[in-house]
């Protein structure tokens, strides 16, 4: 596929907000202000800082609990997984599915997905590129879904409510949860795809 | 129509093409990494202000009726979003509202805003007062507009309490329905092409 033509070897740069192919050594574009950059600056380092950011604060969201339930006189607090088991043993697998999918298997598939682009960019490698830049855009539309469970507890929260009868509040957890979340959308944010082919350039 | 650069680069991969034109609904994809380059819209300026008109509506009954109501032996309980939002600030979890209150409220809400005065004006045929940064700041919003998420946190809401007590969808949650659709019309790439009407006015 050499025959493609790389932008950068013809000394444009892609405008990031407003798509204009920009000249190599303007530091802005000239048609909406904003900064160009030929690769986003310190993509891998950054990167590797938000998704190890992520990754330590995974492990409060999922220990601490995310919700305290009041109701009928018993308390209980939940965590994320074992909210999942409750819907599951009451019967809904639909909803325990759901939420174990937006919860656990989305931000996972994340860590596991940057870490592999991470250190397959870093080595070069010329393995699988159209998948794995395919694999960079299916995380981007599937990131955001985790925050399914943030919004549950607030309007859980919200709505639950009758003093002495039954309360719901939200708990820590939910905070550690929602922090790895908008961590994970920065780590991706700042992941530069084009490097997953800059292999192909040096190479030749 | 198309943009009016005469180069297309691929934001995934930075393989330099020559833009073709395109039908409307038509997309080009990158040869290279299978990306879409650029789908031409579908709808026309004035219908893309028509559906921002109709979501600022949907937003005020949305955001200004409740979502959901309980009743509960004789008691009834009823939270619009900015509720669930108050709902997370208290004590330590106080930054989860900003959050919230940020992707669910805060974000459609300037997104529907800055259409409304971008397209508003290019229907008139002027390029709206500080149409560079408010083009930039709607770039920089998109991922940050989460409200088909909040659309199934409140489905999952309503079975998971739908078991215990009696639940009832309000009005705010049919009008959030339609405003997230709305806001998946409207706030896609289709805004760029603005860009090329203000390289021509200019």
């Amino acid at each position: 596929m050499s025959e493609l033509p790389f932008a950068r070897d013809h000394g444009l740069v892609l405008c990031h907000i407003c798509s204009k192919a920009c000249q190599a050594d303007s530091p802005t574009c000239p048609r909406c202000d904003s900064a160009v950059h030929a690769r986003k600056p310190h993509s891998i380092s950054r990167t590797w800082a938000f998704l190890v950011a992520a990754l330590i604060f995974y492990i409060p969201a999922n220990t601490l609990p995310v919700m305290y339930t009041q109701m009928f006189g018993s308390a209980s607090e939940n965590t994320i997984l074992s909210g999942v088991i409750e819907f599951w043993k009451g019967g809904s697998w639909d909803i325990a599915l759901l939420i174990f999918f937006a919860s656990v298997v989305v931000p996972c598939l994340k860590f596991f997905a940057l870490g592999l682009l991470l250190v397959t960019c870093q080595r070069r490698s010329r393995w699988a590129m159209r998948e794995r830049s395919r694999l960079f855009r299916f995380i981007e539309l599937i990131g955001y879904w985790s925050m399914l469970d943030v919004l549950v507890v607030a309007l859980v929260a919200a709505l639950v409510q009758f003093r002495s009868l039954s309360t719901v509040e939200p708990r820590l957890g939910i905070l550690f949860f929602g922090v790895v979340v908008v961590l994970t959308m920065f780590a991706a944010m700042s992941f530069d795809p084009r490097l997953i082919w800059d292999a192909e350039v040096t190479d030749d | 129509m198309t943009i009016a650069t005469d180069w297309i680069i691929c934001e995934h991969c930075d393989t330099l093409y020559r833009a073709v034109p395109l039908q409307p609904g038509q997309a080009s994809l990158c040869r290279r990494c299978g990306a879409v380059l650029w789908r031409q819209p579908r709808l026309g300026l004035q219908q893309q202000l028509a559906l921002t008109i109709t979501a600022a509506l949907m937003f005020v009954f949305a955001n200004s009726f409740p979502v959901i109501t309980i009743s509960f032996e004789g008691l009834a309980n009823a939270a619009t979003l900015g509720e669930s939002v108050k709902a997370l600030a208290q004590g330590q979890i106080t930054p989860m509202a900003a959050v919230m209150g940020v992707t669910v409220i805060l974000a459609p809400l300037l997104q529907i805003l800055l259409l409304f005065w971008l397209l508003g004006h290019a229907c008139g045929g002027r390029v709206a007062p500080g149409f560079k940064l408010c083009m930039r700041t709607l770039e920089h919003l998109r991922p940050w507009s989460m409200l088909e998420v909040c659309l199934l946190g409140i489905l999952v809401a309503i079975i998971k309490l739908g078991s215990m007590l009696s639940v009832h969808p309000g009005i705010g949650l049919w009008a959030l329905a339609m405003l997230a659709v709305l806001i998946i019309l409207i706030s896609g790439k289709s805004v760029q092409q603005l860009w090329a009407l203000y390289e021509a006015r200019t």
